[in-house]
Protein backbone atom coordinates (compact mmCIF):
# COMPACT_ATOMS: atom_id res chain seq x y z
CA UNK A 1 0.00 0.00 0.00
CA UNK A 2 1.08 3.46 -0.48
CA UNK A 3 1.76 5.29 2.41
CA UNK A 4 2.33 8.80 2.64
CA UNK A 5 3.86 8.91 6.28
CA UNK A 6 5.93 6.31 7.84
CA UNK A 7 6.77 6.83 11.79
CA UNK A 8 9.73 4.47 12.44
CA UNK A 9 10.84 4.44 16.30
CA UNK A 10 10.52 7.79 16.78
CA UNK A 11 11.52 9.59 20.70
CA UNK A 12 12.16 12.61 21.94
CA UNK A 13 13.44 13.48 25.46
CA UNK A 14 13.25 17.03 26.84
CA UNK A 15 15.81 17.85 29.50
CA UNK A 16 13.98 19.43 32.41
CA UNK A 17 14.62 21.08 34.99
CA UNK A 18 17.34 24.08 35.78
CA UNK A 19 20.66 22.87 37.31
CA UNK A 20 20.64 19.21 36.79
CA UNK A 21 19.31 18.83 33.83
CA UNK A 22 16.99 15.36 33.79
CA UNK A 23 16.00 13.90 30.50
CA UNK A 24 12.42 13.39 30.27
CA UNK A 25 11.14 11.18 27.96
CA UNK A 26 7.71 12.56 25.75
CA UNK A 27 8.07 10.25 23.11
CA UNK A 28 9.05 6.08 23.07
CA UNK A 29 10.19 4.77 20.32
CA UNK A 30 6.62 5.78 17.98
CA UNK A 31 6.37 3.75 14.95
CA UNK A 32 2.90 3.89 12.50
CA UNK A 33 2.12 4.40 9.06
CA UNK A 34 -0.64 6.35 7.36
CA UNK A 35 -1.95 5.19 3.79
CA UNK A 36 -2.30 7.44 1.29
CA UNK A 37 -6.51 8.99 1.16
CA UNK A 38 -7.43 7.82 4.87
CA UNK A 39 -8.25 10.02 7.54
CA UNK A 40 -6.04 8.92 10.22
CA UNK A 41 -6.83 9.48 13.53
CA UNK A 42 -4.12 10.52 16.65
CA UNK A 43 -5.82 9.97 19.78
CA UNK A 44 -4.28 10.37 23.02
CA UNK A 45 -4.85 12.42 26.57
CA UNK A 46 -3.03 15.87 26.64
CA UNK A 47 0.62 15.47 26.98
CA UNK A 48 0.57 11.66 25.85
CA UNK A 49 2.81 13.21 22.98
CA UNK A 50 0.90 13.77 20.19
CA UNK A 51 1.58 17.92 19.66
CA UNK A 52 5.32 16.41 20.15
CA UNK A 53 5.30 13.72 17.17
CA UNK A 54 3.77 16.62 15.03
CA UNK A 55 6.21 19.15 15.86
CA UNK A 56 8.79 16.86 15.08
CA UNK A 57 7.23 16.12 11.83
CA UNK A 58 7.62 19.58 10.83
CA UNK A 59 10.86 20.34 11.83
CA UNK A 60 9.93 22.63 14.53
CA UNK A 61 12.07 20.49 17.23
CA UNK A 62 14.18 17.94 16.50
CA UNK A 63 14.18 14.24 17.86
CA UNK A 64 16.26 12.31 19.93
CA UNK A 65 16.31 9.27 17.72
CA UNK A 66 13.67 7.27 15.04
CA UNK A 67 13.10 8.86 11.67
CA UNK A 68 9.91 9.62 9.38
CA UNK A 69 8.60 9.78 5.98
CA UNK A 70 6.34 12.07 4.40
CA UNK A 71 5.27 11.08 0.84
CA UNK A 72 8.37 9.03 0.63
CA UNK A 73 10.82 11.75 1.68
CA UNK A 74 12.69 12.46 4.52
CA UNK A 75 11.40 15.29 6.83
CA UNK A 76 14.60 17.27 6.41
CA UNK A 77 13.01 17.54 3.00
CA UNK A 78 12.11 21.61 2.13
CA UNK A 79 10.75 20.94 -1.26
CA UNK A 80 8.47 18.13 0.15
CA UNK A 81 6.63 20.74 1.97
CA UNK A 82 5.26 22.08 -0.64
CA UNK A 83 2.88 19.05 -0.86
CA UNK A 84 2.21 19.60 2.92
CA UNK A 85 -0.19 21.49 4.99
CA UNK A 86 0.24 22.11 8.62
CA UNK A 87 -2.27 23.53 11.35
CA UNK A 88 -0.83 23.87 14.45
CA UNK A 89 -2.15 23.69 18.40
CA UNK A 90 -4.16 26.93 19.41
CA UNK A 91 -2.61 28.54 15.99
CA UNK A 92 -1.49 31.94 16.29
CA UNK A 93 -0.81 34.42 13.09
CA UNK A 94 0.69 37.51 12.38
CA UNK A 95 -1.68 39.71 14.04
CA UNK A 96 -1.36 42.81 11.75
CA UNK A 97 -2.49 41.35 8.40
CA UNK A 98 -5.75 40.97 7.26
CA UNK A 99 -6.93 37.08 6.59
CA UNK A 100 -6.74 37.53 3.13
CA UNK A 101 -2.53 39.16 2.94
CA UNK A 102 -1.90 36.29 5.33
CA UNK A 103 -3.02 33.72 2.89
CA UNK A 104 -1.60 35.50 0.29
CA UNK A 105 2.12 35.71 2.29
CA UNK A 106 2.11 31.84 2.93
CA UNK A 107 0.82 31.28 -1.01
CA UNK A 108 4.23 33.04 -1.90
CA UNK A 109 6.16 30.58 0.35
CA UNK A 110 4.44 28.02 -1.11
CA UNK A 111 5.75 29.48 -4.29
CA UNK A 112 2.04 29.68 -5.94
CA UNK A 113 1.75 31.57 -9.00
CA UNK A 114 -0.15 34.99 -8.63
CA UNK A 115 -3.38 34.56 -10.75
CA UNK A 116 -3.44 31.06 -8.99
CA UNK A 117 -2.98 32.12 -5.62
CA UNK A 118 -5.88 34.87 -6.15
CA UNK A 119 -8.20 32.14 -6.94
CA UNK A 120 -7.20 29.61 -4.52
CA UNK A 121 -7.28 32.61 -1.22
CA UNK A 122 -10.74 32.81 -2.38
CA UNK A 123 -12.23 29.67 -2.40
CA UNK A 124 -10.07 28.74 0.76
CA UNK A 125 -11.77 31.73 2.45
CA UNK A 126 -15.29 30.55 1.26
CA UNK A 127 -14.55 26.87 1.82
CA UNK A 128 -13.58 27.85 5.54
CA UNK A 129 -16.67 30.69 5.96
CA UNK A 130 -14.30 33.50 5.94
CA UNK A 131 -15.45 35.19 2.87
CA UNK A 132 -16.36 37.79 4.02
CA UNK A 133 -13.73 39.35 6.98
CA UNK A 134 -11.02 38.52 4.41
CA UNK A 135 -10.25 42.13 4.91
CA UNK A 136 -10.00 41.88 8.41
CA UNK A 137 -7.01 42.17 10.30
CA UNK A 138 -6.55 39.01 11.98
CA UNK A 139 -6.07 40.88 15.34
CA UNK A 140 -9.66 41.15 15.02
CA UNK A 141 -10.39 37.86 14.87
CA UNK A 142 -12.58 35.23 17.53
CA UNK A 143 -10.58 31.91 18.50
CA UNK A 144 -13.14 29.89 16.29
CA UNK A 145 -12.11 32.25 13.31
CA UNK A 146 -8.20 32.08 14.18
CA UNK A 147 -8.49 28.53 13.68
CA UNK A 148 -10.63 28.89 10.04
CA UNK A 149 -7.98 30.50 9.11
CA UNK A 150 -5.34 28.06 10.50
CA UNK A 151 -7.39 25.09 8.31
CA UNK A 152 -6.93 27.44 5.58
CA UNK A 153 -3.74 27.94 5.29
CA UNK A 154 -3.34 24.36 5.68
CA UNK A 155 -5.38 23.57 2.90
CA UNK A 156 -4.05 26.78 0.62
CA UNK A 157 -1.20 24.82 -1.55
CA UNK A 158 -3.88 22.19 -2.33
CA UNK A 159 -1.37 19.62 -0.61
CA UNK A 160 -1.61 15.46 -0.74
CA UNK A 161 -1.84 15.23 2.93
CA UNK A 162 -2.86 17.93 6.07
CA UNK A 163 -1.77 17.54 9.19
CA UNK A 164 -4.06 18.81 11.65
CA UNK A 165 -3.10 19.55 15.41
CA UNK A 166 -6.25 19.10 17.41
CA UNK A 167 -8.61 21.15 14.61
CA UNK A 168 -11.66 21.03 16.51
CA UNK A 169 -10.21 22.93 19.63
CA UNK A 170 -12.09 25.99 20.51
CA UNK A 171 -14.89 25.58 18.22
CA UNK A 172 -19.03 25.56 19.12
CA UNK A 173 -20.95 22.72 18.21
CA UNK A 174 -21.39 24.33 14.93
CA UNK A 175 -18.08 25.32 14.23
CA UNK A 176 -16.92 21.87 15.21
CA UNK A 177 -19.23 20.26 12.69
CA UNK A 178 -18.18 22.59 9.73
CA UNK A 179 -14.25 21.63 10.95
CA UNK A 180 -15.66 18.10 10.64
CA UNK A 181 -17.03 18.25 6.98
CA UNK A 182 -14.06 20.20 5.85
CA UNK A 183 -12.39 17.13 6.67
CA UNK A 184 -14.39 14.44 5.53
CA UNK A 185 -14.41 16.88 2.10
CA UNK A 186 -10.57 16.94 2.11
CA UNK A 187 -10.94 12.81 2.40
CA UNK A 188 -13.37 13.19 -1.01
CA UNK A 189 -10.52 15.23 -2.58
CA UNK A 190 -8.37 12.01 -2.33
CA UNK A 191 -6.14 13.94 0.67
CA UNK A 192 -4.83 12.20 3.14
CA UNK A 193 -6.27 13.65 6.78
CA UNK A 194 -3.87 13.55 9.91
CA UNK A 195 -5.39 14.88 12.48
CA UNK A 196 -4.96 14.77 16.54
CA UNK A 197 -7.42 14.86 18.73
CA UNK A 198 -8.23 14.16 22.82
CA UNK A 199 -11.82 14.15 21.69
CA UNK A 200 -13.41 10.67 21.05
CA UNK A 201 -16.28 11.49 18.92
CA UNK A 202 -14.37 13.41 16.62
CA UNK A 203 -12.27 9.98 15.92
CA UNK A 204 -15.62 8.03 15.39
CA UNK A 205 -17.27 10.00 13.05
CA UNK A 206 -14.55 10.60 11.13
CA UNK A 207 -11.73 8.27 11.16
CA UNK A 208 -10.93 5.12 8.93
CA UNK A 209 -7.50 3.88 11.42
CA UNK A 210 -6.23 5.01 14.71
CA UNK A 211 -3.13 5.67 16.81
CA UNK A 212 -3.61 5.86 20.41
CA UNK A 213 -0.69 7.29 22.63
CA UNK A 214 -0.55 7.32 26.05
CA UNK A 215 2.59 8.18 27.71
CA UNK A 216 4.50 8.92 24.59
CA UNK A 217 4.08 5.20 24.04
CA UNK A 218 1.65 3.56 21.49
CA UNK A 219 -0.73 1.75 22.82
CA UNK A 220 -3.44 0.83 20.39
CA UNK A 221 -2.94 1.30 16.76
CA UNK A 222 -5.23 -0.15 13.61
CA UNK A 223 -8.36 0.32 12.22
CA UNK A 224 -11.00 2.08 13.95
CA UNK A 225 -13.68 -0.99 13.97
CA UNK A 226 -10.67 -3.30 15.38
CA UNK A 227 -9.39 -1.48 18.30
CA UNK A 228 -13.19 -0.50 18.73
CA UNK A 229 -14.59 -3.87 18.76
CA UNK A 230 -11.67 -5.93 20.34
CA UNK A 231 -13.66 -7.45 22.72
CA UNK A 232 -17.03 -7.96 21.12
CA UNK A 233 -19.00 -10.42 22.92
CA UNK A 234 -20.65 -8.59 25.17
CA UNK A 235 -24.49 -7.46 24.88
CA UNK A 236 -26.81 -5.30 25.94
CA UNK A 237 -30.63 -6.10 26.54
CA UNK A 238 -33.37 -4.44 27.50
CA UNK A 239 -36.36 -5.46 28.32
CA UNK A 240 -40.36 -5.30 29.34
CA UNK A 241 -40.81 -5.87 33.32
CA UNK A 242 -40.43 -9.94 33.80
CA UNK A 243 -41.92 -11.71 36.62
CA UNK A 244 -40.40 -11.44 39.87
CA UNK A 245 -38.84 -14.70 39.78
CA UNK A 246 -37.37 -14.18 36.55
CA UNK A 247 -34.77 -11.61 37.81
CA UNK A 248 -32.61 -14.78 40.23
CA UNK A 249 -33.21 -16.58 37.13
CA UNK A 250 -31.35 -14.34 34.93
CA UNK A 251 -28.60 -13.01 36.99
CA UNK A 252 -26.29 -15.89 36.06
CA UNK A 253 -26.14 -15.07 32.58
CA UNK A 254 -25.54 -11.46 33.68
CA UNK A 255 -22.24 -9.30 34.29
CA UNK A 256 -24.81 -6.60 35.56
CA UNK A 257 -28.34 -6.15 35.86
CA UNK A 258 -30.65 -3.39 36.22
CA UNK A 259 -34.02 -3.30 37.03
CA UNK A 260 -36.21 -0.04 35.47
CA UNK A 261 -39.62 1.24 35.85
CA UNK A 262 -40.30 0.06 32.57
CA UNK A 263 -38.08 -2.99 32.70
CA UNK A 264 -34.75 -4.69 33.06
CA UNK A 265 -31.37 -3.82 31.57
CA UNK A 266 -28.64 -6.98 31.45
CA UNK A 267 -25.76 -7.36 29.96
CA UNK A 268 -24.86 -10.42 28.55
CA UNK A 269 -21.25 -12.42 29.66
CA UNK A 270 -21.48 -14.02 26.39
CA UNK A 271 -23.24 -13.86 23.45
CA UNK A 272 -23.89 -17.43 22.99
CA UNK A 273 -26.31 -17.52 25.66
CA UNK A 274 -28.27 -15.11 24.24
CA UNK A 275 -30.78 -17.81 23.28
CA UNK A 276 -31.41 -19.19 26.22
CA UNK A 277 -31.76 -15.26 27.95
CA UNK A 278 -34.36 -15.17 25.01
CA UNK A 279 -36.31 -17.91 26.53
CA UNK A 280 -35.94 -17.52 30.11
CA UNK A 281 -37.74 -13.65 29.77
CA UNK A 282 -40.03 -14.90 27.95
CA UNK A 283 -41.22 -17.79 30.16
CA UNK A 284 -41.30 -15.01 33.07
CA UNK A 285 -43.73 -13.07 31.33
CA UNK A 286 -40.99 -10.69 29.79
CA UNK A 287 -40.91 -9.38 26.17
CA UNK A 288 -37.26 -8.26 24.38
CA UNK A 289 -37.04 -4.54 23.76
CA UNK A 290 -33.78 -4.67 22.24
CA UNK A 291 -30.62 -6.32 22.07
CA UNK A 292 -27.28 -4.31 21.24
CA UNK A 293 -23.53 -5.59 21.21
CA UNK A 294 -21.48 -3.66 23.51
CA UNK A 295 -18.15 -2.94 21.40
CA UNK A 296 -15.54 -1.42 23.53
CA UNK A 297 -15.47 2.08 22.97
CA UNK A 298 -12.94 3.76 22.53
CA UNK A 299 -13.71 5.62 25.40
CA UNK A 300 -13.86 2.17 27.32
CA UNK A 301 -10.72 1.67 25.82
CA UNK A 302 -8.92 5.01 27.69
CA UNK A 303 -10.67 4.21 30.39
CA UNK A 304 -10.00 0.58 30.20
CA UNK A 305 -6.20 1.33 29.94
CA UNK A 306 -5.97 3.47 32.58
CA UNK A 307 -6.80 0.76 34.84
CA UNK A 308 -4.01 -1.32 33.59
CA UNK A 309 -1.64 1.98 34.24
CA UNK A 310 -2.12 2.73 37.61
CA UNK B 1 16.58 33.72 -2.25
CA UNK B 2 13.12 34.46 -3.37
CA UNK B 3 11.81 33.04 -0.10
CA UNK B 4 13.98 35.44 1.70
CA UNK B 5 12.85 38.26 -0.02
CA UNK B 6 8.91 37.71 1.04
CA UNK B 7 9.54 37.02 4.52
CA UNK B 8 11.76 40.33 4.61
CA UNK B 9 8.98 42.27 2.71
CA UNK B 10 6.45 40.63 5.83
CA UNK B 11 8.83 42.24 8.10
CA UNK B 12 9.04 45.30 6.69
CA UNK B 13 5.26 45.43 6.53
CA UNK B 14 4.95 44.60 10.22
CA UNK B 15 7.24 47.08 11.42
CA UNK B 16 5.18 49.70 9.14
CA UNK B 17 1.96 48.38 10.70
CA UNK B 18 3.38 48.65 13.76
CA UNK B 19 4.13 52.66 13.48
CA UNK B 20 7.32 52.21 14.02
CA UNK B 21 8.10 55.10 11.20
CA UNK B 22 6.35 57.38 13.12
CA UNK B 23 9.68 58.04 14.86
CA UNK B 24 10.24 60.65 11.78
CA UNK B 25 7.79 63.19 13.01
CA UNK B 26 9.32 63.96 15.95
CA UNK B 27 12.74 63.84 13.72
CA UNK B 28 11.62 66.43 11.93
CA UNK B 29 10.15 68.40 14.18
CA UNK B 30 13.41 68.47 16.02
CA UNK B 31 14.75 69.76 12.56
CA UNK B 32 12.52 72.73 12.19
CA UNK B 33 13.08 73.25 16.19
CA UNK B 34 16.66 73.32 15.59
CA UNK B 35 16.56 75.03 12.55
CA UNK B 36 14.68 77.94 13.67
CA UNK B 37 16.94 77.99 16.94
CA UNK B 38 20.39 77.71 15.06
CA UNK B 39 19.48 80.49 12.24
CA UNK B 40 20.49 82.95 15.61
CA UNK B 41 24.16 81.75 15.04
CA UNK B 42 26.35 82.32 12.42
CA UNK B 43 26.52 80.61 8.82
CA UNK B 44 29.65 78.25 9.59
CA UNK B 45 28.26 77.37 12.98
CA UNK B 46 24.88 76.74 12.41
CA UNK B 47 25.60 74.41 9.58
CA UNK B 48 27.89 72.68 12.11
CA UNK B 49 25.14 72.27 14.56
CA UNK B 50 22.59 71.36 12.32
CA UNK B 51 24.40 68.15 10.78
CA UNK B 52 25.82 67.21 14.47
CA UNK B 53 22.56 67.38 15.35
CA UNK B 54 20.58 65.77 12.31
CA UNK B 55 23.33 62.84 12.56
CA UNK B 56 23.03 62.18 16.04
CA UNK B 57 19.46 62.19 15.72
CA UNK B 58 19.53 59.36 13.01
CA UNK B 59 21.93 57.31 14.98
CA UNK B 60 20.06 57.64 18.13
CA UNK B 61 16.69 56.73 16.94
CA UNK B 62 17.57 54.33 14.17
CA UNK B 63 19.66 52.52 17.36
CA UNK B 64 16.32 52.24 19.35
CA UNK B 65 14.79 50.95 16.43
CA UNK B 66 17.83 48.37 15.84
CA UNK B 67 17.93 47.15 19.33
CA UNK B 68 14.10 47.51 20.39
CA UNK B 69 12.82 45.91 17.05
CA UNK B 70 15.78 44.01 16.57
CA UNK B 71 15.52 42.10 19.84
CA UNK B 72 11.75 40.76 19.10
CA UNK B 73 11.93 39.94 15.50
CA UNK B 74 12.68 36.19 16.14
CA UNK B 75 11.61 36.33 19.93
CA UNK B 76 8.21 37.76 19.09
CA UNK B 77 7.70 35.17 16.59
CA UNK B 78 8.71 32.29 19.10
CA UNK B 79 6.41 33.95 22.13
CA UNK B 80 3.52 34.19 19.71
CA UNK B 81 4.13 30.39 18.35
CA UNK B 82 3.39 32.27 14.75
CA UNK B 83 6.92 30.15 13.94
CA UNK B 84 5.43 27.55 14.21
CA UNK B 85 3.47 27.42 10.75
CA UNK B 86 6.40 29.01 9.41
CA UNK B 87 8.73 26.48 9.86
CA UNK B 88 6.79 24.22 8.47
CA UNK B 89 6.66 26.28 5.03
CA UNK B 90 8.74 25.68 2.22
CA UNK B 91 11.84 27.40 3.80
CA UNK B 92 15.35 27.17 5.29
CA UNK B 93 15.75 28.35 8.90
CA UNK B 94 18.64 30.49 7.28
CA UNK B 95 16.31 32.32 5.21
CA UNK B 96 14.00 33.03 7.83
CA UNK B 97 16.84 34.53 9.94
CA UNK B 98 18.43 36.44 6.92
CA UNK B 99 14.81 37.25 5.66
CA UNK B 100 14.10 39.08 9.51
CA UNK B 101 17.59 40.75 8.77
CA UNK B 102 16.71 42.21 5.61
CA UNK B 103 13.40 43.48 6.60
CA UNK B 104 14.42 45.47 9.62
CA UNK B 105 16.90 46.84 7.42
CA UNK B 106 14.78 47.93 4.69
CA UNK B 107 12.96 50.01 7.56
CA UNK B 108 16.00 51.12 8.65
CA UNK B 109 17.37 51.98 5.38
CA UNK B 110 13.61 54.31 4.96
CA UNK B 111 14.51 55.56 7.97
CA UNK B 112 17.48 56.84 7.21
CA UNK B 113 16.84 58.08 3.80
CA UNK B 114 13.96 59.93 5.04
CA UNK B 115 16.01 61.71 7.60
CA UNK B 116 18.84 62.58 5.23
CA UNK B 117 16.45 64.29 3.16
CA UNK B 118 15.28 66.29 5.86
CA UNK B 119 18.80 66.92 6.81
CA UNK B 120 19.68 68.40 3.64
CA UNK B 121 16.66 70.02 3.53
CA UNK B 122 17.53 72.00 7.21
CA UNK B 123 20.74 72.59 5.54
CA UNK B 124 19.28 74.21 2.66
CA UNK B 125 16.92 76.32 4.75
CA UNK B 126 19.73 77.89 6.93
CA UNK B 127 22.43 78.30 4.52
CA UNK B 128 20.53 78.50 1.33
CA UNK B 129 23.58 76.60 -0.72
CA UNK B 130 24.10 73.05 -1.16
CA UNK B 131 27.94 72.63 -1.71
CA UNK B 132 30.38 69.55 -0.86
CA UNK B 133 29.30 69.27 2.49
CA UNK B 134 26.44 67.50 0.76
CA UNK B 135 28.41 64.10 0.03
CA UNK B 136 30.42 64.06 2.68
CA UNK B 137 26.65 63.93 4.80
CA UNK B 138 25.47 61.17 2.56
CA UNK B 139 29.19 59.18 3.31
CA UNK B 140 28.61 60.09 6.50
CA UNK B 141 24.89 58.54 6.51
CA UNK B 142 25.29 55.71 5.03
CA UNK B 143 28.67 54.61 7.35
CA UNK B 144 25.16 55.60 10.31
CA UNK B 145 23.10 53.11 8.31
CA UNK B 146 25.80 50.65 8.18
CA UNK B 147 26.68 51.02 12.47
CA UNK B 148 22.99 50.62 12.34
CA UNK B 149 22.92 46.82 10.37
CA UNK B 150 25.47 45.91 12.78
CA UNK B 151 23.38 46.51 15.74
CA UNK B 152 20.53 44.98 14.47
CA UNK B 153 23.02 42.00 13.75
CA UNK B 154 23.72 41.58 17.51
CA UNK B 155 20.33 42.20 18.51
CA UNK B 156 18.97 39.15 16.08
CA UNK B 157 22.42 37.28 17.75
CA UNK B 158 21.25 37.82 21.52
CA UNK B 159 17.56 37.18 20.73
CA UNK B 160 18.14 33.93 18.85
CA UNK B 161 19.36 33.12 22.99
CA UNK B 162 18.03 34.97 25.17
CA UNK B 163 15.13 36.60 26.68
CA UNK B 164 14.41 40.08 25.16
CA UNK B 165 15.17 42.19 28.22
CA UNK B 166 18.58 40.68 28.41
CA UNK B 167 18.95 41.11 24.77
CA UNK B 168 17.88 44.81 25.22
CA UNK B 169 21.14 44.78 27.59
CA UNK B 170 23.33 43.04 26.19
CA UNK B 171 22.98 44.86 22.94
CA UNK B 172 23.24 48.18 24.73
CA UNK B 173 26.48 46.95 25.90
CA UNK B 174 28.05 45.81 23.24
CA UNK B 175 27.08 49.16 22.03
CA UNK B 176 28.73 51.02 24.32
CA UNK B 177 31.98 48.90 24.36
CA UNK B 178 31.80 49.08 20.65
CA UNK B 179 33.07 52.70 20.92
CA UNK B 180 35.51 51.91 23.41
CA UNK B 181 37.34 49.25 21.75
CA UNK B 182 39.91 51.51 20.44
CA UNK B 183 40.81 53.23 24.09
CA UNK B 184 41.57 48.81 24.32
CA UNK B 185 44.84 49.32 21.53
CA UNK B 186 45.60 52.54 23.28
CA UNK B 187 45.82 50.71 27.04
CA UNK B 188 47.68 48.21 25.31
CA UNK B 189 49.90 49.93 23.31
CA UNK B 190 50.96 52.05 25.96
CA UNK B 191 51.94 48.98 28.65
CA UNK B 192 55.49 48.90 28.87
CA UNK B 193 55.61 45.11 28.61
CA UNK B 194 59.67 45.56 27.93
CA UNK B 195 59.91 47.16 31.53
CA UNK B 196 57.30 44.74 32.99
CA UNK B 197 57.49 41.23 30.83
CA UNK B 198 54.80 39.83 33.21
CA UNK B 199 52.01 42.51 31.29
CA UNK B 200 52.88 40.79 27.96
CA UNK B 201 49.70 38.46 28.99
CA UNK B 202 47.53 41.71 29.82
CA UNK B 203 48.47 42.89 26.51
CA UNK B 204 47.81 39.91 24.48
CA UNK B 205 44.29 39.83 25.78
CA UNK B 206 43.51 43.34 25.01
CA UNK B 207 44.75 42.87 21.70
CA UNK B 208 42.34 39.95 21.48
CA UNK B 209 39.94 41.99 22.88
CA UNK B 210 40.16 45.08 20.34
CA UNK B 211 40.05 42.62 17.26
CA UNK B 212 37.16 40.55 18.44
CA UNK B 213 35.08 43.32 20.06
CA UNK B 214 32.46 45.42 17.18
CA UNK B 215 35.01 48.64 16.53
CA UNK B 216 32.05 51.22 15.71
CA UNK B 217 34.83 53.90 15.33
CA UNK B 218 35.21 52.56 11.78
CA UNK B 219 31.66 54.16 11.38
CA UNK B 220 31.34 57.52 13.37
CA UNK B 221 32.20 60.40 11.72
CA UNK B 222 29.62 62.96 12.72
CA UNK B 223 31.52 65.21 14.50
CA UNK B 224 34.42 65.42 11.44
CA UNK B 225 31.58 66.04 8.82
CA UNK B 226 30.00 68.53 10.91
CA UNK B 227 33.43 70.02 10.91
CA UNK B 228 33.34 70.11 7.02
CA UNK B 229 36.30 67.62 7.15
CA UNK B 230 36.07 64.89 3.74
CA UNK B 231 35.81 61.38 5.07
CA UNK B 232 39.28 59.84 3.25
CA UNK B 233 38.29 57.17 0.94
CA UNK B 234 40.68 54.30 3.08
CA UNK B 235 38.24 55.02 6.02
CA UNK B 236 34.84 54.99 4.23
CA UNK B 237 36.27 51.59 2.74
CA UNK B 238 37.80 50.27 5.78
CA UNK B 239 34.11 51.05 7.27
CA UNK B 240 32.23 48.84 4.58
CA UNK B 241 34.86 45.91 4.49
CA UNK B 242 34.48 45.48 8.38
CA UNK B 243 31.04 45.86 8.31
CA UNK B 244 31.01 42.93 5.71
CA UNK B 245 33.07 40.62 7.47
CA UNK B 246 31.77 41.53 10.89
CA UNK B 247 27.80 41.14 9.97
CA UNK B 248 28.35 38.45 7.85
CA UNK B 249 29.85 36.42 11.23
CA UNK B 250 27.32 37.56 13.22
CA UNK B 251 24.43 36.23 10.87
CA UNK B 252 26.18 33.00 10.60
CA UNK B 253 26.38 32.48 14.12
CA UNK B 254 22.73 33.37 14.63
CA UNK B 255 21.74 30.68 12.12
CA UNK B 256 24.06 27.85 13.51
CA UNK B 257 22.29 28.97 16.72
CA UNK B 258 18.69 28.89 15.30
CA UNK B 259 19.35 25.64 12.92
CA UNK B 260 19.83 24.07 16.06
CA UNK B 261 17.22 25.22 18.29
CA UNK B 262 13.93 23.30 19.74
CA UNK B 263 11.05 25.58 19.33
CA UNK B 264 8.94 23.99 22.66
Amino acid sequence: MDNVLEIENLTMDYLVGFWRKQPTRVLDGLSLSVHRGEIFGFLGHNGAGKTTTIKILMRIIYPTAGKALILGKPIEDVEMRKRIGYLPETPYFYDYLTGYELLDYFGKLFGIERVTRKKRIQTTLDLVGLADVGKKQLRGYSKGMLQRIGIAQAILNDPEVVFLDEPMSGLDPIGRREVRNIIASLRDQGKTVFFSTHILSDVEVLCDRVAILKNGKRVAYGRLDEVQGRDIGALEMVTTTVAATGVPALTPFATQLRQTASGLHLELKDADTLDQVIQLVRQHGGRIVSVNPVKTSLEEFFIKDDRHHH
Amino acid sequence: MRQIVIIAHNTFRESVRDKVLLNLIIFVLLLIGGSLYFGELTIHNEQKAMINLGLSVMLMFGFMIAVFIGTGLVYKEIDKRTIYSMLAKPIYRYEFIIGKFLGLSATLFVNCVVMFVGILIALFYLTRQLDATAFVLLQAAFLIYLELLLTTAFALLFSSFSTPALSVFFSVLMYIIGNFTPDLKLFADLLQVNLYPNLRVAQIVLYGLYYTLPNLSNFNFISRTAHGEPIPGAAFGLGIVYFVIYVGLLLSLTVMIFERRNFK
